[in-house]
């Protein structure tokens, strides 16, 4: 952890969700699916974190156990000070206002009976924002604005807007209640590239206007590069790299970073991507290989870690959970 | 030698709230052997129609209206349907991104391959399932033995694709339709899936025709780029003529906009506005209600090709004025 951790907007330490895997006619529990095992991050206050991985490696789940959308078995999540995981609902409820969420799918996010005026001003009704109906009225205008859609429409359905402009809408509904955390899972990601343009812009210039802080779970590292201020990468459940964007692109030192990077297709027409060097599927989080969980894909595996796990190695810059990041 | 695929004026139509709407509208392409043309476009710009047009699996009730369709030199549009399903998979292959869509998901993979060398080939199952075992191994299926027998449920997505180009090699065709394959699928799977079909091209010496929205994937794998805006073709020509030296506006905003070619810190280019839907598409240029270098006539005159080099043309009227054409 940096040494200005007490000053993280978000910290989370140690955070443990596994699904249990139920068989047969008692349900009992077979095994279990370690989804997130032990993952520690922190986002500052404005500034954005980039939760990186591909599927399957728990970044999806961590934004919601941080959301408390599911249980965590173990760790803290420290919110301004509080750990959030052990408020009783009652008071988790301020923090909720203060922390929000935009997913990948604007379709299945908005309630489709539901207008737009609603959408967006449910959240504020619920946290007692804004006063009366009209003033409420007054803010989902603002809001509206602010997302670059024509205010007269608030009386739409979310069926009669398109993609972009329905992502629009649940940036709009996450901003109602002023928050100062917005989760953003893969929320650029169902959108085609002039789209994506727009609102990845919007998020931006709402950052800088408003101080928001942005814990940003995607698995594209294109986007990545171009809006995050920190990278963590994930590999089955846990962190396995961690630094600032520009360094996590120059000089990654994990080699699932170094593949997942030189996996990215290339955009400069003088360059094409050399041969793939990470090989096979992600193995299930069910049943994570001993030792290194990347051993069986890493082209740069040796003895060591195919019988004992990698700690997250702390360097000047970062962190990594590899052997060969050991003491450097 | 004729081009593997020759399409002139295709239009393809979808009923819209009264009249019949052109999804596709008079779009020329040229797929010469042995040559990876990838068609690029965003959502709704009619790629995927152009695509399925050409192996006459446009689904009801859309319909082909005009245009010649020629594969390997022969019209398939006035082919009967049994003389159509012989082209299908025989010389023209399609991968899409979705491979349960050509998966049956109850039915084991191996013998889905093999069904599919049976259908073009008369011979015996066990030949057939050798076959399949080599085209297994051939895609990087691991422990293909194993794999035959395996559910596509049993399967990841990487490998649920790999079967499915198995399939689509089952006959060698002379072209390969590959339908977004990557777009489903992780990064470092997507490598993977990119650097097979490389491979498997270079290896049949096989066309493949690539539809997409990437330009990071055009750029991995095209010799040939065009790109696609409200059913028509803006802009062609070889990789680096696009990718290094685009002309059209559309084609120049989708690279700027893209947050890969951006520098951190500064702001994405973007393109103003949404693509109108089919049924509101613009007279004259379509793109001209978002353009930055619109003028007058873009409105009202639709653009014809600009020869910009040998390989190179685009479809734009602020273009062709620079050009003095």
């Amino acid at each position: 952890m940096s040494a200005t951790g007490g000053d993280a907007l978000l910290r989370v330490e140690g955070l443990r969700t596994w699904f249990p895997i139920r068989r047969g006619l008692f349900q009992r529990t077979v095994g279990w699916v370690r989804a997130v095992d032990g993952v520690d991050l922190e986002v500052q206050p404005t500034r954005t974190l980039a939760l990186v991985g591909e599927s399957g490696c728990g970044k999806t789940t961590v934004g919601r156990s941080i959301l408390r959308l599911v249980k965590a078995q173990e760790g803290r999540v420290w919110f301004d000070g509080v750990d959030l995981l052990r408020l009783p609902p009652r008071e988790l409820r301020p923090y909720r206002r203060r922390l929000q969420v935009v997913f990948q799918d604007p379709g299945a996010s908005l309630d489709p009976r539901m207008r737009i005026r609603e959408a967006v001003a449910e959240g504020m009704r619920s946290f007692g924002i804004g006063g009366d109906e009209a003033e409420r009225t007054r803010r989902v205008a603002g809001l509206l604005e602010r997302v670059q859609l024509d205010p007269d429409q608030m009386g739409r359905y979310p069926h009669e807007f398109s993609g972009g402009q329905r992502q629009r809408i649940c940036v709009a509904r996450a901003l109602a209640t002023q928050p100062d955390l917005v989760i953003c899972d893969e929320a650029v990601s169902a959108l085609d590239v002039s789209i994506q343009a727009q609102i990845i812009n919007l998020l931006r210039d709402l950052q800088r206007e408003l101080g928001l802080a942005f814990l940003f779970i995607t698995h594209d590292l294109r986007v990545v590069r171009y809006l995050a201020d920190e990278v963590a990468v994930m590999y089955l459940g846990q962190i396995v790299e961690r630094g600032a964007t520009r360094r996590i692109f120059e000089d990654p030192q994990h080699p699932y970073t170094r593949g997942l990077l030189a996996a990215v297709p290339s955009v400069d027409p003088q360059r094409r991507s050399p041969p793939p060097q990470v090989l096979g599927d992600v193995p299930s989080p069910a049943r994570p290989p001993p030792g290194c969980r990347f051993h069986n894909r890493c082209p740069e595996v040796f003895e060591r870690c195919r019988r004992e796990a990698p700690a997250l190695y702390p360097s000047a810059t970062g962190a990594s959970r590899c052997f060969l990041s050991e003491g450097r | 030698m004729s081009p593997v695929l020759e399409v002139q004026g295709l239009v393809t139509s979808f009923p819209g709230d009264g009249d019949r709407v052109p999804v596709v509208d008079g779009i020329d392409l040229r797929i010469g052997s042995g040559e990876v043309l990838a068609l690029v476009g965003e959502s709704g710009c009619g790629k995927s129609v152009a695509a399925l047009s050409c192996l006459r699996l446009v689904p009801r009730p859309g319909r082909i209206e005009a245009g010649r369709i020629a594969v390997d030199g022969r019209d398939i549009l006035p082919l009967s349907v049994p003389e159509m399903r012989r082209v299908r998979g025989h010389e023209v292959s399609m991968i899409f991104q979705e491979p349960m869509t050509s998966l049956n998901p109850v039915t084991r993979v191996g013998d889905q391959v093999v069904e599919a060398i049976r259908l073009h080939e008369r011979v015996s199952r066990a030949a057939a399932r050798a076959r399949t075992l080599e085209l297994f191994r051939r895609v990087g299926i691991p422990d293909p033995e194993e794999r035959l027998d395996a559910f596509p449920h049993q399967l990841s997505g990487g490998l649920k694709q790999r079967v499915v180009i198995a399939m689509a090699l089952a006959a060698v065709p002379k072209l390969l339709i590959a339908d977004e394959p990557t777009t489903a699928l992780d990064v470092t799977i997507q490598a993977q899936i990119l650097q097979l079909l490389r491979d498997l091209q270079r290896e049949y010496r096989m066309a493949v025709w690539l539809i997409t929205h990437d330009l990071g994937i055009v750029n991995e794998l095209a010799d040939r780029v065009a790109v696609m805006y409200a059913g028509r073709i803006v802009e062609e020509g070889s990789r680096l003529d696009v990718l290094a030296g685009a002309a059209h506006p559309y084609t120049r905003g989708l690279l700027r906009s893209m947050p890969a070619r951006a520098t951190p810190g500064e702001r994405l280019a973007e393109i103003p506005g949404v693509v109108p839907p089919p049924d509101e598409w613009p007279a004259g240029c379509r793109f001209a209600t978002r353009c930055e270098r619109a003028f007058e006539p873009c409105s009202s005159e639709v653009p014809g090709p600009t020869d910009l080099s040998g390989s190179h043309r685009a479809w734009c009227h602020a273009v062709a004025r620079e050009r003095g054409a």
